[in-house]
């Protein structure tokens, strides 16, 4: 048993355990009581936060629902083992695999199929896919009749009878999911298998008309069915490979930022609004802005009880910490442009906690964006939106810092004061041209406090044409490439000005 | 006399009756919070009914509710209790002349000098309660730290007076847009809910129910275009009770089908930004022209 790749040392014992089942058949104290602390394992396996006093409600709820009612069942041990909708996504995920596996095995061991006829896939079950399922009237020696599957899968969804579509779905994925070897991707897997079974919401009037598929089939059902499929496939495949599927929506925070070309735009937008939500617990504190301290009349009267009512003490209402003003300026020159859009998206989000914010790009000139992102939500829109018409392109696209550091010192100098950060995002790379460092310089003079994040790893710095260290005497330097560090930046910035 | 359910399916029909069509698991979660005297922290987005949920509850079980709204910087000043200082004060300035201090002293701290906010209020009822603490995210973590006590033990500390614990145990209900990570420890105390927006049929079950004159046909288009508005990209999604809100006017102008017009002219119930306005006409609006329908 190979540890799952990816995953360090002390995570994979509860997650192999959550594979293969920690207690081997029989073995294990019988019982609902030690199946629900393993279960409570597992999903600790798999991140949950599972306490022990989570637990002991599992159990104090589950005595007061019948737990022969799967719905109920789930339910009552989602609401007190699943607190927020991530867990909750894990939780469907981990119960689903924990009592089908749990299920199986009983059945091994009692020596039950469904209605006696245990109907096998009929490519066999080398892979550990269950074969097992309905079988339907009169199939006993592994030939199934895919006509009448189609049927019954289509009269099922026209009913809405989940419990039947749900031991279908298992059914049609023996009958066609391996015809070939399938895909290896389980969206297509499941849109063949759809098309196999020739389930369509339109209407289908060249079947006969005693034929539930005629008259088109109610989508939503065949939405459910489609879930159904995708879940038992990545059942399937997580039996054959042994190990999870190795994308995690939650770890996609850890991942490097984008480089290179824009890519991957979907991802991209989710990240930034996780980080969104996450930086927005912060910063809530920064609003406000106050200058002066004024009496707290409340506060001052309780004091003033001590002294007879004599309010000898002064309170003062706490001081508000103002909210910082930011100018940002991103390269957008082909290699760092996805790391800007990313960085400048993820400010743009959280505007509100800064008291003013203009942000700007360039390549060899530079372009005021403000706009494009108070207009734009979407990710993609916007990268659009710069490429096209933000003009910073001269002659070369080579990146200029000495032009871009004049322009921007005429466009702002004015509005620039001590309370002011300014933010450069850029690999400092001058392709030999000036870097006018001395320019930059008083900028930063003329700014409260001026960062430079650098999406190269600090390895690479000053080599090549990389001039960060001249710039770097001004100001901060960060170095950027992944979301966490980012987050991180974003995070001390959001943090209010005492 | 407060009801006492015996099962989920009873509080699914009780809180139908209400008006209040409760989800697979809401009557539920429901039922078991009631049985097992523990807070609910309901979360989801904004317009799912789920300070609507509360409401139905307190008419369902027939308790009264008492509601906090939290916003930023509430305290327990506002939340808790408070001293009536100038009650205290009036009574040092015509006492102390004939009066012991003592007597004064002990007097001022008494419950007689309390003012009761929402928290107290509920823990000390006579009679059980509803406690809803609504938008809890709203506040910052020492606020969410304070409630700890509350949550659990059901009392309130009380340094001058001792400690207020309540007799009748209130069902109470937190929600949270999730515009934050609340924190473990307030998650340890509850049960959970997540609160998403209803299934189409649901729906549509949720807006007969308001609506029951509207015409089959009308109310099924009006729920297939809700969700798909809610399919955008939008700043406001629209809410179930905006869906109910658009019933009404499609009633009144007598529509017995939603084109493009009617749609166009109406949309503003649903559609609360003018951005969105633009997104939703040129996505959806342009879908109706062409006269496909939207479903099968």
């Amino acid at each position: 048993m190979a540890t799952p790749p990816g995953r360090d040392q002390s995570k994979a014992d509860p997650r192999r355990a959550a594979l293969y089942g920690s207690q081997p058949a029989g073995t294990g104290p019988q019982g609902i009581a030690p199946r629900i602390l393993e279960f409570g394992e597992e999903l600790r396996g798999e991140g949950v936060a599972v306490g022990t006093s989570e637990l002991l409600d599992a159990f104090s709820v589950l005595e007061l629902v019948s737990w022969t009612d799967r719905t109920d069942f789930r339910e009552a041990l989602a609401t007190t083992l699943a607190k927020s909708p991530d867990a909750r996504r894990t939780f469907e995920l981990v119960f689903d695999r924990f009592f089908f596996r749990a299920a199986e095995v009983a059945a091994l061991e009692e020596g039950i199929g469904e209605q006696g006829a245990r109907g096998e896939s009929p490519d066999g079950d080398q892979d550990g896919t269950p074969g097992e399922g309905e079988a339907g009237d009169g199939e006993g020696d592994g030939e199934l009749d895919m006509e009448l599957i189609r049927q019954m899968v289509a009269e099922a969804l026209r009913d809405g009878d989940e419990a039947r579509m749900q031991d279908l779905a298992r059914l049609a994925i023996a009958a066609f999911g391996r015809q070939g070897d399938g895909s290896g991707v389980i969206g297509v897997d499941v849109q063949r298998i759809r098309r196999a079974l020739g389930l369509k919401a339109e209407p289908q009037p060249e079947l006969p008309p005693e034929d539930p598929r005629a008259e088109g089939l109610p989508r939503e059902e065949i939405r459910k069915f489609e879930a159904m499929l995708r879940r038992e496939l990545e059942r399937a495949q997580i039996e054959r490979t042994r190990a999870l599927p190795a994308a995690r929506p939650l770890n996609e925070l850890d991942r490097a930022l984008p480089s290179g070309p824009l890519q991957d735009l979907a991802a991209v937008h989710k990240v930034v609004m996780q980080l969104k939500r996450r930086l927005k617990t912060q910063g809530q504190e920064a609003r406000g802005r106050k200058r002066h301290s004024a009496v707290d009349i409340r506060k001052t009267m309780r004091a003033s009880l001590e002294t007879g009512g004599v309010p000898v003490q002064l309170k003062y209402k706490p001081h508000r910490p103002r909210r910082p003003e930011i100018y940002v300026l991103c390269d957008v020159s082909t290699s760092v442009t996805s790391a800007s859009v990313f960085f400048l998206s993820v400010m743009h989000a959280l505007h509100d906690s800064f008291r003013k914010m203009r942000s700007f790009v360039f390549i060899e000139r530079i372009s005021e964006v403000t706009e494009v992102f108070e207009k734009e939500r979407d990710f993609r829109k916007v990268s659009e939106a710069i490429a096209k018409d933000a003009g910073v392109a001269d002659i070369s696209g080579y990146t200029d810092y000495g032009r871009v550091w004049n322009e921007f010192a005429a466009e702002v100098e004015d509005d620039l004061h001590p309370r002011a950060t300014v933010i450069v995002l850029g690999d400092a790379r001058t392709n030999g041209r000036e870097p006018k460092a001395e320019v930059f310089g008083q900028i930063a003079a003329k700014a409260g406090r001026t960062f430079w994040l650098n999406p190269e790893p600090r390895l690479y710095w000053n080599y090549g044409d990389s001039v960060i260290a001249s710039y770097e005497r001004y100001c901060e330097a960060h170095e950027c490439w992944t979301t966490d560090q980012l987050e991180e930046f974003v995070k001390a910035l959001t943090q209010p000005i005492r | 006399m407060p009801v006492s359910p015996a099962s989920a399916a009873d509080v699914a029909t009780g809180l139908k009756a209400t008006g209040y069509l409760p989800g697979e698991s809401t009557a539920l979660v429901s039922f078991l919070a009631e049985r097992l005297g523990k807070p609910i922290l309901v979360e989801g987005p904004a317009g799912v009914g789920k300070t609507e949920l509360a409401k139905a509850l307190s008419k369902y079980l027939e308790r009264p509710l008492i509601r906090l709204q939290c916003y930023e910087g509430l305290d327990e000043a506002k939340a808790l209790y408070e001293w009536n200082y100038r009650k205290q004060l009036l009574r040092i300035q015509t006492e102390a002349n004939d009066a012991g201090w003592e007597k004064v002293q002990d007097d001022i701290f008494g419950e007689e000098f309390l003012l009761t906010r929402p928290l107290l209020s509920a823990i000390s009822a006579e009679e059980p309660v509803v406690l809803l603490i609504d938008e809890i995210d709203k506040t910052d973590q020492e606020f969410e730290a304070m409630l700890l006590e509350l949550l659990s033990d059901f009392q309130v500390s009380i340094p001058e007076l001792g400690t207020v614990t309540s007799t009748t145990h209130p069902v109470v209900l937190l929600t949270s847009n999730n515009s934050r990570e609340l924190t473990e420890a307030l998650k340890r105390r509850c049960l959970y809910l997540w609160l998403d927006y209803p299934e189409l049929s649901h729906e549509l079950e949720i807006v007969k129910l308001h609506t029951p004159e509207l015409p089959d046909l009308v109310a099924t288009k009006l729920v297939e275009l809700v969700a798909m508005i809610r399919e955008l990209d939008l700043k406001k999604p629209p809410s179930i009770a905006a869906s109910i809100d658009w019933a009404r006017p499609l009633l009144l102008l007598g529509a017995q089908d939603i084109d493009e017009k009617l749609f166009r002219e109406t949309m503003s119930v649903i559609v609360k930004h003018r951005t969105d306005l633009d997104i939703v006409l040129e996505r959806v609006g342009a879908k109706l022209v062409v006269g496909q329908p939207v479903s099968g």
